[in-house]
């Protein structure tokens, strides 16, 4: 039995269709979801949704978010989720640079700002990691 | 009497007039359609999002909400979000939705802040010296959602910081290239309401048992905000396909106007044309008449 697998952003469908197998980023940790798990639904962190198929993997990068699982299905509400093979690696550099040079340029940041500088910052870690593990030929296992 | 030459200038210049309102026309009927498009981008998260809502929402024993879902008691102070454009010529646009706010405001009568998105909003706003506590103008053309979830972030800051006890948002809707309704709409305390048909109703049900990571008041933390979020970016997306469509029309009502003064101009230009001649004629005739009767 398949699970009907869905990763969708605010402003668009990432990926839609049945897999066997999702592994995504829980709040407690790692999760490895087969068909007939339980129902669960939490919170996500930053990290690597892998998304089975027949030992194909397909590999999504999610910068937080909610994750709905049922028997039959998992439904990942990603701030923003995006497939390893789009992520455009020198734009990705770019941004992490521009992030770092800003924490450190301005030192009496508002908090607000801060946390904004912090989250792009992780954001263009997490692109550039999963860029470099994952890249190359499709992959099996993980 | 202008004279022919002046009267020529003019009618090139209303011309080119046309030509430009007929360029922005065009330009405006092709960013309708991006936006609708990135509109109807935004439909399946929303879905998904609200049936989780939803189904965290009626959870049995669930009985303190989430200070995001509890109406207050008394009603203190208001925030209203309104979206307006950066640039004007788009006929009553903005005027319509300044119009429509103001309306809310009369009828709330409670003191309202206001967050503006939208140069001539804000402009518009600060001319009646309201209450501005934030102004987002200068939004891209196509915002991504990155580019708008800080107003999100900001008015639930506002409302859990007890300084505001509802929040509105203020836009214009898009129904059809004609037809562009400025709405309100209460987005927090956010209203889950069973049954019905309103926009916030909803007959889902869920029996399955959950279990939640962490718990689900965290869980709410989370996706009440970003659902928030998500309402004030598909209004400015909706608001944005209705600017668009309200200067398609504005253009088009310019350039048939633009047309028509040309055609009125073109028939002066001929009077004048042909009354000089016809003196230039009459000069003529009076001065062979002249000659001949003195010879």
């Amino acid at each position: 039995m398949p699970i009907r697998c869905e990763i969708v952003s605010q402003d668009r469908v990432v990926f839609s269709g049945d897999v066997d197998m999702v592994i995504l980023p829980g709040a407690d940790g790692v999760m490895g979801i087969l068909p007939n798990h339980s129902p669960v639904l939490t919170t996500l962190n930053y990290g690597i949704i892998t998304v089975r198929k027949k030992s194909t993997d397909q590999v999504f990068t999610v910068a937080g978010g909610i994750a709905e699982v049922q028997p039959d299905q998992v439904t990942v509400l990603a701030d923003a989720a995006e497939n390893v093979l789009e992520i455009d690696v020198q734009r990705a550099e770019a941004a992490r640079k521009r992030a770092e040079e800003a924490l450190k340029a301005e030192v009496s940041l508002d908090s607000d700002r801060y946390l904004r500088l912090q989250a792009a910052l992780k954001r263009s870690h997490l692109r550039l990691e999963a860029a470099r593990k994952y890249r190359g030929g499709p992959k099996f296992g993980s | 009497m202008p004279s022919t030459r002046e009267m020529r200038l003019r009618i090139r210049s209303v011309k080119n007039l046309a030509q430009v309102t007929r360029a922005l026309e065009t330009v405006s009927a092709s960013k309708v359609r991006k936006a609708m498009n990135a509109y109807g981008a935004t439909r399946p998260y929303a879905e998904k999002a609200w049936k989780v809502l939803v189904h965290l929402a009626r959870q049995p024993g669930h009985q303190s909400l989430h200070p995001l879902l509890t109406e207050r008691d008394s009603i203190e102070r208001v925030l209203v979000v309104m979206i307006s454009s950066d640039r004007g010529l788009a006929g009553a646009y903005n005027v319509n939705i300044l119009r429509h706010t103001l309306d809310l405001e009369k009828q709330l009568g409670k003191p309202v802040d206001y967050i503006a998105v939208g140069r001539k909003g804000r402009d518009m706003l600060v001319r009646r010296r309201k209450h501005l506590i934030a102004d987002f103008s200068d939004l891209p053309a196509a915002p991504s959602f990155m580019d708008v979830s800080a107003i999100g972030r900001l008015v639930v800051k506002e409302f859990l910081e007890r300084r505001v006890d509802q929040v509105f948002l203020s836009y214009t809707e898009f129904f059809t290239m004609i037809k562009q309704v400025p709405t309100t709409h209460k987005i927090l305390p956010l209203e889950v309401v069973y049954g019905g048909k309103g926009p916030n109703s909803t007959n889902h049900r869920t029996s399955s048992v959950f279990t939640y990571e962490p718990d689900q008041n965290q869980i709410l933390d989370e996706i009440i905000p970003r659902f928030t979020a998500l309402q004030v970016y598909k209004a400015i997306l909706s608001s944005q396909a209705s600017e668009h469509a309200a200067r398609m029309v504005a253009m088009r009502n310019a350039t048939d106007s633009a047309n028509e003064l040309v055609d009125v101009l073109q028939l002066d230009y001929n009077k004048v044309r042909q009354q000089s001649i016809t003196n230039d004629l009459l000069d003529i005739a009076g001065g062979a008449n002249a000659l001949s009767s003195a010879s």
